[in-house]
């Protein structure tokens, strides 16, 4: 950077960080080139690259040490178990948990927010009780709470949201009451790129002595996160979203909680001796880990996690909000461009109309110049409902992108522009 | 297959000004088409006297794509008997799954052709074929389409 005085943000930015000394990680950035051009992948929120570093453990993995895990006595299972366990202290280091029981690995953060339902909501939860969400859940937020109102009798109550796409915090503590029995609310919207303002979320609850389950599908590969600091009682996440494999995701819980829930799949490894007459279940995490998990996506996580922590959650929040606000910047630049979602704090996450054009159609000729966005409801259409529209264009950003590929992105969506005009 | 090509003039013209669309008095058929991933919504209106489609026309919320599908269809059918608009959905429909090819098989289709290169685009097939899922739907038992389940152009959901 010059040491002129009138540098700006962006420059200041990319000393911080430059996502060109890490780029050469990703392969797939890359190897690709749709129609001829080259990659410029905004679709983060949607899944998220893989860097070398995990490839190279996932092929170690299962060059040098694969077998199942917690079963034999042979070097490939001990080789194996210690592998997977020390994933989970990579999880746990992650989230700054106190405890390695309280990381329960999952297949994602829907499996996650489904094995708390089931485990908690199930057992605990009865007729006429309520669970408090937010209107900008994604759909694995909303649907699994609806099955529990279905089989229970649970009435799901919903926080709004305001035009900018924040949450209604008064609103938000006026839904308590006596029958208020669990919170279930995001901490980053996938749509709309909102940070809820989740550490008083979490104190309104516990004020009322509910447990509180925060949904970080979208935080947790963007923000630093600290569930004690936050000292919500749940919180999950996908490991796809974060740099690691499909397939791995973690939960974590508070020891306390997690020991008094019921299972969630019943199988091998979650009991400690199994007869016909009587079944004695595994103490936490095995309780809630049945079977043969995805080993290798779990260690494969544990390296993604590490990556990052690496890099830095810190540098990696700084130079994607940087991205953020040059994105928006420029794109508000545009004639007709609506974004949807101008919440004060907020993800790299840019949703928005072009005109009257329809995303679909803004997608697909966004591809064929190379830039990838998501198009459609997001897996989130309550919040489509709540601001008018069928589906939006998003782009998304995480930390290996860069200002030029947003100027891509915005020389893209003018040419649809022309296109349309 | 470069999406420009399907992104033509004539597409671009009916999506702008799409033909037949709003409301039809007294329509004899109605239906009503869903494309949940994408969130095309329209519905169909038909006027059948003597087995022969003498009004139709369109409304709703949709893509480019979808819009100058339907304007476009109710174009070519407007005129034709129910049989032969049933016979031009199953050729529109063998044509953007990659079954048929105007441009040497016989058939119908004529400007439809425009269409052909939806093929290429799996994830916008569905918008294509949607105005001709609810035009069958019209004549049909259920008078309500969707491009999934056993109607997936993709074979299955």
């Amino acid at each position: 950077m010059s040491a002129s005085a009138v540098s700006t943000v962006t420059e200041q930015a990319e000393v911080a960080f430059d996502p060109e000394s890490i780029r050469g990680d990703f392969p797939i950035l890359s190897n690709v080139h749709p129609h001829g051009r080259p990659l410029v992948y905004l679709d983060d929120a949607a899944s998220s690259q893989m860097p070398r570093q995990v490839i190279d453990r996932l092929v170690r993995y299962q060059t040098h040490e694969h077998a199942n895990i917690h079963r034999g006595v042979h070097l490939l299972s001990e080789t194996a178990t210690l592998a997977y366990e020390n994933a989970r202290r990579s999880v746990q280091r992650f989230l700054n948990a106190r405890e390695e029981r309280e990381i329960i690995f999952t297949t994602g953060c829907t499996e996650g927010i489904n094995l708390v339902m089931h485990g908690y909501g199930r057992k605990f939860l009865a007729d006429g009780d309520e669970v408090i969400v937010t209107h900008m859940e994604h759909h694995s937020n909303i649907v699994p709470w609806q099955m529990l109102a279905e089989e229970k009798g649970v009435k799901l109550r919903v926080a709004p949201i305001d035009d900018q796409g924040e949450l209604m915090f008064e609103s938000y503590e006026a839904l308590f009451n006596e029958r208020t029995k669990f919170v279930a609310v995001t901490h980053v919207s996938n749509a709309l790129g909102t940070v809820t303002p989740i550490r008083r979320m979490v104190e309104v609850a516990h004020a009322h002595g509910v447990p509180i389950l925060v949904d970080g599908a979208q935080a947790a590969p963007h923000l630093a996160v600290d569930v004690q600091a936050l000292d919500c009682d749940f919180y999950t996440f996908s490991g796809h979203k974060a740099c690691g494999p499909t397939g791995s995701g973690a939960l974590y819980g508070k020891a306390h909680l997690l020991e008094k829930m019921q299972p969630f799949k019943g199988g091998g490894d979650m009991i400690l001796s199994v007869s016909f007459e009587k079944t004695t279940y595994n103490v936490i995490p095995a309780k809630f880990e049945a079977g043969t998990p995805p080993i290798a996506a779990m260690i494969g996580l544990g390296a993604a996690l590490d990556y990052l922590r690496e890099i830095g959650l810190d540098r990696i929040a700084a130079h994607e909000h940087a991205l953020l606000e040059y994105a928006t910047a420029r794109m508000s630049e545009l004639p007709g461009i609506r974004i949807i979602g101008t919440a004060r704090e907020k993800a790299a996450v840019l949703s928005f109309y072009v005109g009257d054009v329809h995303p679909h159609d803004v997608g697909t000729l966004l591809n064929e110049e190379g830039v990838a966005v998501r198009t459609g409801h997001h897996c989130a259409q309550p919040v489509m409902q709540r601001f008018g529209v069928p589906a939006t264009a998003r782009a998304s950003f995480a930390f290996y992108n860069t200002f030029a590929e947003v100027d891509a992105l915005v020389a893209a969506v003018r040419k649809v522009q022309q296109l349309f005009g | 297959m470069d999406s420009k090509q399907l992104y033509q003039d004539v597409i671009l013209d009916h999506n702008r000004k799409p033909r037949n669309y709003g409301r039809l008095e007294n329509a004899t058929h109605s239906s009503e088409g869903l494309n949940p991933l994408c969130g095309d919504h329209i519905w169909l209106h038909l006027h059948v006297t003597d087995g022969a489609i003498d009004a139709v026309s369109f409304e709703g919320q949709s893509c480019a794509i979808c819009k100058a599908s339907a304007s476009m269809m109710t174009a070519a059918v407007k005129g034709k008997t129910v049989l032969e608009a049933q016979t031009l959905a199953e050729e529109f429909r063998q044509m953007t799954t990659g079954h048929l090819d105007p441009a040497s098989d016989p058939s119908h289709l004529g400007r439809l052709a425009v269409f052909s290169g939806v093929k290429d685009l799996p994830s916008r097939v569905k918008c294509a074929i949607l105005p001709w899922h609810t035009l069958r739907a019209a004549f049909g038992d259920k008078n309500t389409a969707t491009t999934e389940g056993d109607a997936d152009p993709a074979g299955g959901a």
